[in-house]
C-alpha cells in the first residue's frame, strides 16, 4: 500500500510522540510545551525524562564539528568581503542545527538543506568548495548530490520539503531503509509547498524528518507575522504526525530529539516535525542590512545562549575538555578554513560552453546553433584582442 | 540544414489497412502507460483521481487494478504536491508519470515545474536528470467551462529544460508517450482533450512491436507532413491539427494544394522539417488555439521569417485564438480557429502577384 490505510492512520493517531514514555490521546502528537533543553546556557546538563543526554564522547566529536562550523561561517563571511564569493547566508549562531542535522544521518539516508544550510551539508561530507560553488558564482551547484546523499542547496522556500517526501517514498516502495532529513526555516512555513510536503508525508506514511531552524526572522520580517500558531512544531498535529520542539543553540538536545525522530522513521513510525528554536546572530546575507528592523540589543541576549560556548563549558566542566582539546579543534577548524581560503583564492575558468551542455540529455538543434554564435563571437573576441590590445573601455566611448 | 527531402509523411488510413481494429487517442494512451509500465517497473504513474476512478477523462483506467496501488495511485488534492513528490521520486530512480487534471489546474504546480524539474539537470552539470512525464488534458473545443480549457503550451514552451509535445493522432499519441516517458528529460505531454475520442484503425498490439523493436520513427523533435501540397503550408499542432486538416480539404476543392505540417514537437522545435515545406511552398499560416500574442505561434512565425524571408511570397500570417481568457461554452466557436478563419487568411496570401 502506498498510501495509509484507515488502520494505520489510528495506529498513526495513537503513536507515542518522539521521546515518550506511553501513548496517550491525539494530543500525544503535541510538541513540549517548552524546548527540550539538555544543557542550559549555562553549560549545566537538565534532565529530560524522555530525551537520555548523548555519552560524552559523541558530545565531544560533535563539539568538534561544531567549532569547525563556525569557523566556516566565519571564513565565508570574510570571503565575501575580500570579493571571492557573490554572497553568503550565515548560519552562525545556528551551528549546533547544523551539526546535529548531519550527523544523525547515515550513509544510506539523505539531507535536504537550504542556502543557509551550508555547515550541514560540509558536515555530511561534501568538499567545502563543492559546497562554495554556488556563492562563489562558478555554477548554480557545485556537488554531486548522489556521491553523498545531500540534495542542492534550495533557494526557494519550502519547494526540496515536497523532493524529500518524493526520495523518500521511492525509498520505501523499493523497501530501503532510507531516512530523510529536510530542512527549512520559519519563513518556509508560511509557504504552500510546507503544507503540501508534510501533508503528502503523512498520508503516504514515508519516513521524513522535517526539521525546521526558526531563527526568528525571514530577511526582516519576525515569526510574529508568519505565524500565530503557539510553536511552528504544534502545526505536526494537523497532519498527524508527532511535533517536537528542542533548544536550537542546545546540540545535545539537538542530537537525543532528532536521532529518535530519524530511528523512528526507519523504524516504519512515519514522518515527523522538529522545531529548532534559534537565533540568526547575523544579517540574513552581507547584503542585509539588519539595524533596519532589529536593534543591537536584541542580537545581544542571545549571546550568553551561544551553541559552541554552552558545549565548551560543558564537557570543561565534565574533563572531557581540556586546553590540548581545544587546541587540536581549533587546528582542525583552521586547517579546513584555510583550505577554503586557498581554493577560493584561486581563479577558477568558467567555461561559457558549458551553458548548453547540460540543459537537456542531448542539445537539440536550436541550443546547438546558439551555443556555434557563442563560440563564434569568442573567438572573433580573443581574435580580436590578439591584434589590438584594447584597456576594454571602448564599449564606452560616445 | 542540407537535408531537405525526406520530411517524414504521415502514414495514411490505406497505408494501416492492414490493422484489424480501431482504437480511439484516449485508448492509445491508456496502451501507451500500460505498456509502458509492464516494460519498466520504475515507471509509476500518479495524480487526482487517476487510481480507481482510471482519471477523469480514463486515461489511466485498469492501471491499479493490473498494476497495483504502488505503481498507480492517488494523491492529496495538491497540485505543488504532485510535482513536487514526482521530482524527488525521479531523483531516487522512478520514472513518474503525474496527470494535471486540466490545463488550468496545473498553474499550482508551475513553481515546481519551472524551478526544479526544468533546471535541475542544469544546477547539477547532468548529475541529477529527472525523467518525469506531466501529463496534462489540454486546450479546449469541449464546451468546457472556465479553467477547464486553456492552452497553456507557452508557459511550458519558454521554459528551458522542459520537452513540450502536443500530439494530434492516435498513433503519436501512443509513440510520444511511450518516448515521452522513456526520455532522460522532463515531458510536458499536452493531450488535446477534443481528440482523446478521435478514432483511427490502428491495431495498439502491433503499435507496440513497432515501437518496443525501434521500428517507430522518433517523434520527439520531429514534424511530420500531415497533408502533402505545393501552394501553401499550414503549421501546426495538436488540436488544430483535424481543423487546419479540413481547412487543406476544403482548399482542394477550391483548387488550392495546401500542406499542413503537424509539429508534434514543440520543443525541440524541428526548423528543418518546417522550413524546408515553406521555401517550397513560398507561403505559410500557423494555426493554434492559445491567443497568439508572445505565443509558440509568434515564435514560429518568427522562426520562419527569419529563415525563409528570401522563399516567402507573402507575410506568415497566424490563425489562433484572441488575446482573450478562454470563452464560456457558448462563445468559444467565435474564439478557436476555424476551417473558414484558416481558409480566409489562406486567401489572403498575395496570390494574385
Amino acid at each position: 500500500m502506498s498510501t495509509a490505510t484507515n488502520e494505520d492512520r489510528g495506529r498513526l493517531m495513537g503513536e507515542m510522540p518522539i521521546g515518550a514514555t506511553e501513548p496517550t490521546a491525539d494530543t500525544a502528537l503535541l510538541p513540549s510545551s517548552t524546548p527540550v533543553q539538555l544543557i542550559d546556557a549555562d553549560g549545566r546538563h537538565v534532565h529530560d525524562d524522555r530525551y537520555p543526554l548523548p555519552d560524552g564522547e559523541s558530545l565531544l566529536s560533535a563539539y568538534g564539528r561544531l567549532v569547525t562550523g563556525r569557523r566556516i561561517n566565519d571564513q565565508a563571511n570574510a570571503l565575501v568581503r575580500q570579493g571571492r564569493m557573490a554572497v553568503y547566508p550565515s548560519s552562525h549562531g545556528q551551528e549546533a542545527c547544523q551539526v546535529a542535522a548531519a550527523v544523525v544521518l547515515d550513509d544510506q539516508d539523505w539531507l535536504f538543506p537550504t542556502y543557509r544550510d551550508t555547515v550541514a551539508v560540509i558536515t555530511r561530507g561534501v568538499d567545502p568548495l563543492e559546497v562554495l560553488t554556488l556563492l562563489r558564482g562558478d555554477w548554480h551547484g557545485g556537488y554531486d548530490p548522489y556521491e553523498h546523499r545531500v540534495a542542492t542547496q534550495a533557494t526557494p522556500l519550502a519547494t526540496q520539503l515536497l523532493h524529500a517526501v518524493g526520495v523518500a517514498h521511492a525509498a520505501k516502495l523499493r523497501g530501503e531503509s532510507t531516512v530523510v532529513l529536510a530542512m527549512c526555516g520559519d519563513g518556509a512555513t508560511s509557504e504552500g509547498d510546507f503544507h503540501e510536503a508534510l501533508n503528502f508525508a503523512a498520508v503516504f506514511h514515508v519516513p521524513v524528518v522535517f526539521f525546521i531552524q526558526n531563527n526568528e526572522f525571514a530577511i526582516s520580517v519576525p515569526l510574529k507575522h508568519q505565524s500565530v500558531a503557539p510553536s511552528l512544531a504544534h502545526k505536526a498535529i494537523g497532519y498527524g504526525m508527532p511535533g517536537e520542539r528542542v533548544d536550537g543553540n542546545d546540540l545535545a538536545a539537538l542530537l537525543s530529539v532528532l536521532g529518535i525522530a530519524v530511528d523512528r522513521a526507519r523504524d516504519g513510525g512515519g514522518p515527523s516535525l522538529i522545531e529548532a528554536h534559534t537565533y540568526r546572530m547575523q544579517a540574513h546575507t552581507n547584503a542585509d542590512d539588519a539595524t533596519r528592523y532589529r536593534s543591537a540589543d536584541d542580537v545581544e541576549r542571545w549571546v550568553p545562549r551561544d551553541p559552541v560556548l554552552r558545549m565548551r563549558t560543558y564537557l570543561t566542566a565534565l574533563n572531557l575538555l581540556d586546553g590540548d582539546g581545544e587546541r587540536s579543534f581549533s587546528d582542525q577548524a583552521d586547517s579546513i578554513a584555510a583550505a577554503i581560503r586557498n581554493g577560493l583564492n584561486l581563479e577558477v575558468e568558467v567555461n561559457p560552453a558549458e551553458l548548453f551542455e547540460y540543459v537537456y540529455a542531448e542539445k537539440t538543434s536550436q541550443l546547438r546553433e546558439q551555443a556555434e554564435q557563442l563560440r563564434e563571437e569568442l573567438a572573433r573576441d580573443a581574435a580580436g584582442a590578439g591584434e589590438q590590445p584594447g584597456d576594454g573601455t571602448e564599449g564606452d566611448t560616445p | 540544414m542540407t537535408q531537405t527531402t525526406d520530411a517524414p509523411v504521415r502514414e495514411t488510413t490505406a497505408a494501416a489497412s492492414r490493422s484489424t481494429s480501431t482504437s480511439t487517442f484516449a485508448k492509445a494512451l491508456n496502451a501507451a502507460l500500460a505498456d509502458a509500465m509492464e516494460a519498466d517497473a520504475s515507471v509509476l504513474m500518479f495524480g487526482e483521481d487517476v487510481g480507481v476512478l482510471g482519471g477523469v477523462f480514463r486515461i489511466t483506467d485498469g492501471l491499479t487494478a493490473r498494476f497495483g496501488e504502488e505503481r498507480c495511485f492517488d494523491t492529496p488534492l495538491a497540485e505543488a504536491g504532485i510535482m513536487g513528490m514526482a521530482v524527488g521520486m525521479a531523483m531516487n530512480g522512478m520514472k513518474p508519470v503525474v496527470e494535471m487534471q486540466f490545463d488550468a489546474f496545473a498553474y499550482p504546480a508551475f513553481e515546481q515545474v519551472v524551478s526544479h524539474v526544468a533546471k535541475m539537470a542544469n544546477r547539477t552539470r547532468g548529475k541529477v536528470r529527472l525523467p518525469i512525464v506531466i501529463r496534462i488534458p489540454y486546450a479546449g473545443g469541449i464546451g468546457g467551462v472556465e479553467h477547464h480549457c486553456d492552452s497553456s503550451e507557452a508557459y511550458y514552451a519558454h521554459t528551458p529544460g522542459l520537452t513540450v509535445l502536443a500530439p494530434a493522432t492516435v498513433r503519436d499519441a501512443y509513440v510520444m508517450l511511450r518516448e515521452a516517458i522513456a526520455s532522460p528529460d522532463p515531458v510536458v505531454f499536452l493531450e488535446p482533450k477534443k481528440l482523446y475520442w478521435s478514432k483511427e484503425d490502428v491495431d495498439l498490439a502491433e503499435l507496440r512491436r513497432t515501437y518496443d523493436e525501434g521500428e517507430a520513427p522518433r517523434r520527439i523533435g520531429r514534424a511530420v507532413v500531415a497533408r502533402a501540397g505545393a501552394d501553401a503550408t499550414l503549421i501546426t499542432y495538436g488540436p488544430s491539427v483535424p481543423t487546419a486538416l479540413a481547412a487543406a480539404a476544403a482548399a482542394a476543392e477550391e483548387g488550392r494544394s495546401i500542406e499542413v505540417i503537424d509539429l508534434r514537437s514543440i520543443v525541440p522545435f524541428d526548423d528543418e522539417t518546417v522550413c524546408e515545406s515553406v521555401r517550397r511552398t513560398g507561403r505559410a499560416v500557423v494555426v493554434a488555439e492559445a491567443p497568439g500574442f508572445a505565443s509558440v505561434a509568434s515564435e514560429i512565425v518568427a522562426r520562419v521569417q527569419e529563415r525563409c524571408f528570401h522563399s516567402l511570397a507573402a507575410p506568415v500570417l497566424r490563425v489562433t485564438g484572441f488575446d482573450i481568457p478562454y470563452p464560456s461554452p457558448k462563445l468559444e466557436h467565435f474564439h478557436l480557429p476555424s476551417v473558414d478563419r484558416i481558409l480566409d487568411a489562406v486567401d489572403s496570401l498575395q496570390w494574385e502577384d
